[in-house]
């Protein structure tokens, strides 16, 4: 599971006021690099949730990845943006797309019901009595 | 089914959940959303909790929810019969959806098709939806009045379901009559039987007129 999927997913159960950010408990995790799309991650930034997006990678262990601010999307439209290593687009590209989350568990901030993650697919399943009516 | 995705790798990222239960999803995060023979399991009660009706409330009210503005939800779906088919549409209606079902081919019982068409909010124009292949039909073009939300039982639902296999009216005759060859042919059939058929002329097949 990628964090750009940890971005958009909620806890449905009963008694969660919105159920959002999850928080994410890393067991294991792996990197498989891409090309990174500069369309998109122009596209996809006024989506994301950035404190969500940066308290992710600071539960994995990466605190300098993501800055504290989102980047503008001027920066990711730069000339020369994708290649720059270490830049905002790379950056923001390793953390949404680079990252998978193979082994965890995600919990829901208001319940702290726990959703576990194996082999890289969280089971988001409710018991009966956790759907909401 | 899971795990043959995750055998086969796929480009995007997998999930287990009921979609009965609702999609954990943040409000207007999707742009986009498809679904393939799927939603008509929802009918289904397979344990004595579900209850399909609220299922497929859940499932489209989220649907909604998770949708952005103008977003398109694209579902093709197989129905058992008509009763199935408009109990799914009634309900994505119900959620404030716009759109409509379009068929393709739809004499076909192989290669038909329903796809349930949605659009999230009032569309940028005033779009029709797509017509199904098979058959130059009507299709309909739903009437934008879908309330943020609010989803009114009562409400006129503001979705017909056109079918386009409309049987054909019987036509009168299909033949073109039965031409002068077919004639000598049949009288030379019975001389050879030893029946009394009168001689060839030129009179034999005329056209005569029609007090004949």
């Amino acid at each position: 599971m990628r964090l750009l999927t940890h971005n958009m997913l909620a806890s449905n159960a009963r008694g969660a006021v919105t159920g959002y950010p999850l928080k994410l408990q890393v067991v294991k995790w792996s990197t498989k690099e891409v090309e990174p799309n500069a369309d998109f991650l122009r596209g996809i930034l006024p989506k994301l949730d950035w404190p969500a997006l940066v308290a992710a990678t600071h539960a994995l262990g990466l605190p300098e990845l993501l800055p504290e601010t989102p980047p503008t999307d001027a920066e990711l439209s730069a000339e020369g943006a994708a290649e720059e290593e270490g830049g905002p687009l790379r950056r923001l590209h390793r953390a949404l797309l680079e990252i998978h989350i193979e082994e965890g568990t995600l919990v829901c901030p208001d319940t702290e019901r726990c959703f576990p993650i194996s082999r890289g697919v969280p089971n988001m399943l409710l018991h009966e009595d956790e759907v909401r009516n | 089914m899971l795990d043959v995705a995750l055998e086969r790798g796929s480009e995007g990222d997998l999930l287990l959940a009921d979609m009965g239960q609702g999609l954990g999803l943040r409000p207007g995060v999707i742009d986009g959303a498809i679904s393939i023979s799927a939603v008509q399991w929802l009918c289904n009660a397979d344990k004595s909790c579900h209850n399909p009706r609220l299922r497929l409330k859940a499932f489209f009210g989220s649907l909604y929810r998770c949708l952005a503005r103008g977003a398109r939800a694209v579902l093709q779906f197989y129905a058992d019969n008509v009763k199935q088919s408009e109990m799914i549409v009634t309900a994505a209606m119900r959620a404030g959806f716009a759109g409509g079902v379009v068929i393709d081919w739809p004499h076909s019982s192989k290669a038909k098709k329903s796809y349930l068409v949605l659009t999230c909010g009032p569309p940028s124009l005033h779009s029709s939806l797509p017509k199904g292949k098979g058959q130059d039909g009507v299709m309909c073009s739903d009437d934008d009045e879908s309330n943020d939300g609010s989803g009114d039982d009562d409400e006129a639902q503001t979705v017909g379901i056109y079918e386009r296999n409309r049987p054909k009216k019987r036509q009168k005759t299909k033949k073109n009559g039965k031409g002068k060859a077919w004639l000598l042919n049949k009288k030379e059939q019975m001389r050879r039987r030893g029946r009394d058929v009168p001689a060839d002329t030129k009179y034999t097949g005329r056209k005569r007129k029609s007090y004949f």
